[in-house]
């Protein structure tokens, strides 16, 4: 991403409670949950980021609050990348839904659900997609032990 | 005489998103998740009236590995072989960009011999995977002797490569801050040899497939999707290229040795089938084109970069030096100490965008790897091309996707 | 056949004739089943490069008699589970293997359909024997054509030395 185009994110979105920085050289959006949507249409209709790659959390189990959901997004036009960090709590992680703007976000929204516990409001479908019905629990917390399987089949003798 | 219920025996994995049909006409089929023509693993739940298909519900998640859970336990060494397996079709891309974002990470820069063989290797992992991917969708057709064609072409690659890298199909073969071994003598002349063979036999595909009248009526103007809509539905790789456009992460961001590269990139008119197997075949020839410009300027010298931090030191010296010792043996039970922080790392594998994003705690442990799957993002959007086709188009259509079950269960 | 279908035969007191006329006919039923095997090649991951190797010159399986995949349960007889079975999938093998009608055999192809390979974690089934008997492990993360060929030449052996009673439990 070319110079102005960073100073143009900066003076737009750096607002109070948002934080842009750079992580060896892409540039990163830190901000509260409830301005999602709203971060998000910007960098959608004036920055031109019109593909959405990937949100996934990551579980800082020791602070408070536990989630930060991370998103990142290209530009077929520019070529720039951006990260958009946010945090949730444990008691209620919940982050806005981004399927009204991006169809990818159906499915990556399921995966971060099924994993973590997110929960994306206004995702009609959040259906087990990578695990399975009956699975209890969210894998990649890093409460939940590796070796905990939940089979479906009864073993043999 | 009762039904016996079967339920207890064999659960059911997943929860339809359509159990009952709103017309009294229609059927909804169930396909897969073992199926032929599926690929592996997927379940496509079908309401179809007739040979139509009406809408479906693709279910993956068939092969979920738990990579990702995996990766927080094993050192950033030892995660390479669990990488390749992401796609298993181009397991030499998947190591590449692994090391890469931790290099990133750790802040190496790469020596230019291992820049231009990772790119060299990463061309012929693409040009596995793109043999693969037709030679799958040409047999689910009928194709016999097309895949039987290709195959063995693929056949030969493999060989070659266990030549360098000790396996046929996973290789671990990248190394953080380089790679596993240097080239042994004789590689390159046989690779030119591999290639004219190739240009043999994908000629011959050619010959059969581009103006048979029956490959045409299958695969024109089925499974069509528009640009803004496969950017909508996150489409990269050559399902977009297909749509007519010109994107491409070794052009538009280039990385390795791309930007000292000659080559084109190959688009599509339509975005239906035939655009994806013709952008397929044409890129398979430009990734030719590529190995041979890089087979004539590969520079010498060594093959990794000299930091301590996460190469391992040589043998004798580690048999001869109490630091080498030591290092050696830190590196491989405590794995390379990666500085704190996060890195997106991507680059453009066969099926589009492949990314990794890392978190580090400055341990030799990561905190975690995510890996943005391409087939992942890929599966959200499928249904778009599957909707309104006929049932015998769900086949040859999902074959043009390439959905590695590796990559998007992960 | 598997072990779990064959019940060890107790000592009868039939004439050596009748032995002679079972064993040659086991011996012709043997052989007619180790050269006619129809694979359902339930493939699910990486596996399946090499499966599509070896079903392809220059490896081919057709020399063994055994190229010819049926897709349905029905129609097959040997159960080829290539690549790793995770607990999503469990479910559906146990059908497809319940599907499949006597005589059946099963083989497990690569560690991950073995052991559950390097995948020692909540997701996997760490071993189809988990669920399905098995007859045949044939390890390698992939293994090579050679080995699967290999695996195939001893579930061949192990068909034709086993008993094949196909009028009534003892002929």
């Amino acid at each position: 991403m070319t110079a102005p185009t960073l100073e143009r994110l900066k003076e737009r979105l750096a607002r109070a409670g948002n934080d842009v920085s750079t992580a060896h050289g892409m540039p990163v959006i830190a901000f509260p949950a409830a301005a999602l949507l709203g971060i998000v249409q910007e960098l959608r209709t004036e920055f031109e980021f019109d593909l959405f790659l990937d949100v996934t959390a990551v579980d800082w189990p020791g602070q408070a609050p536990r989630f930060e959901v991370v998103y990142h997004f290209y530009s077929t036009k520019h070529f720039g990348r951006v990260r958009l960090k946010t945090r949730v709590s444990e008691q209620d992680p919940t982050v806005d839904s981004l399927v009204s703007l991006y169809g990818s976000a159906g499915f990556m929204e399921r995966e971060c659900h099924d994993m973590y516990g997110i929960a994306f409001r206004g995702n009609p479908d959040l259906r087990p997609l990578l695990l399975y019905e009956g699975f209890v629990g969210h894998p990649l917390r890093k409460d939940y032990p590796k070796e905990r399987e939940q089979p479906l089949v009864p073993y043999r003798k | 005489m009762t039904k016996p219920n079967l339920e207890n025996t064999f659960p059911n994995p997943v929860r339809s998103a359509f159990e009952t049909t709103p017309r009294d006409d229609t059927v909804i089929v169930n396909i897969g998740p073992s199926h032929p023509a599926t690929h592996g693993t997927v379940q496509i739940i079908a309401e179809l009236d007739g040979e139509k298909v009406l809408r479906t519900d693709v279910h993956c998640g068939y092969l979920h590995r738990g990579f990702e859970k995996e990766c927080e336990s094993h050192t950033w060494a030892n995660l390479i072989p669990y990488v390749d397996r992401l796609n298993y079709v181009s397991a030499l891309i998947n190591d590449f960009a692994y090391c890469e974002a931790v290099e990133k990470l750790m802040g190496i820069e790469i020596t230019p011999r291992c820049r231009y063989l990772r790119t060299l290797l990463s061309e012929y992992s693409r040009i596995v995977d793109h043999l693969t991917c037709i030679a799958a969708g040409l047999m689910e057709l009928g194709a016999m002797t097309a895949f039987l064609y290709l195959v063995m072409v693929r056949d030969y690659m493999y060989e070659h490569l266990a030549d360098l890298t000790g396996a046929r199909v996973t290789y671990s073969y990248g190394r953080i801050g380089g790679l596993a071994r240097d080239l042994p003598d004789g590689w390159l002349t046989r690779l030119a040899g591999i290639l004219d063979k190739y240009e043999v036999f994908v000629a011959r595909v050619h010959g059969l497939m581009d103006r048979n009248r029956i490959f045409i009526d299958r695969m024109r103007n089925v499974g069509v999707i528009s640009t803004a809509d496969a950017v909508n539905w996150g489409y990269t790789g050559p399902i977009l290229r297909s749509t007519g456009a010109p994107r491409d992460l070794r052009r538009d961001t280039p990385y390795l040795a791309y930007a000292d590269l000659d080559f084109a990139i190959p688009v599509g008119i339509n975005g239906d089938n035939y655009d994806r197997y013709y952008v397929r075949m044409c890129e398979m020839d430009e990734s030719a084109h590529m190995i041979r410009q890089l087979m004539d300027s590969l520079p010498a010298g060594p093959i990794n970069v000299e930091d301590r931090r996460c190469v391992l030191p040589e043998k004798k010296l580690v048999y001869t030096e109490i630091e080498s010792l030591i290092n050696h043996f830190k590196l491989v039970m405590d794995g390379p100490q990666v500085p704190a922080g996060d890195v997106y790392s991507a680059h453009e594998s066969p099926n589009g965008e492949l990314g990794f994003y890392i978190v580090s705690t400055g341990e030799g442990i990561p905190y975690k790897v995510h890996a943005r799957a391409p087939s992942f993002v890929h599966m959200g959007g499928v249904h778009r091309m599957l909707d309104g086709y006929q049932l015998a188009d769900i086949v040859p259509t999902f074959g043009s996707v390439n959905m590695i079950g590796g990559e998007c269960d992960r | 056949m598997s072990s779990r279908t064959i019940p060890i035969r107790p000592e009868t007191s039939r004439s050596g004739a009748f032995e002679y006329l079972t064993t040659k006919k086991d011996e012709l039923v043997g052989w007619a089943r180790k050269f006619s095997l129809f694979p359902y090649p339930f493939v699910t991951a990486c596996c399946a490069m090499e499966f599509m190797a070896v079903s392809s010159s220059p490896y081919d399986t057709d020399r063994f008699g055994a190229a010819l995949p049926r897709f349905s349960p029905r129609q097959a007889d040997l159960l080829m589970v290539v690549g790793t079975v995770t607990h999503k999938q469990a479910p559906v093998l146990l059908k497809v293997y319940e599907q499949m009608c006597e005589p059946k055999w099963v083989m497990a192809f690569g560690v991950c359909a073995t052991s559950g390979g390097f995948y020692q974690n909540y997701a996997t089934l760490l071993g189809i024997d988990k669920i399905i008997p098995v007859d045949i492990y044939v390890p390698g993360c992939p293994p090579r054509p050679e080995m699967v060929i290999d695996g195939i030449m001893r579930l061949q052996d192990m068909i034709a030395r086993a008993k094949h009673p196909i009028l009534t439990r003892d002929f």
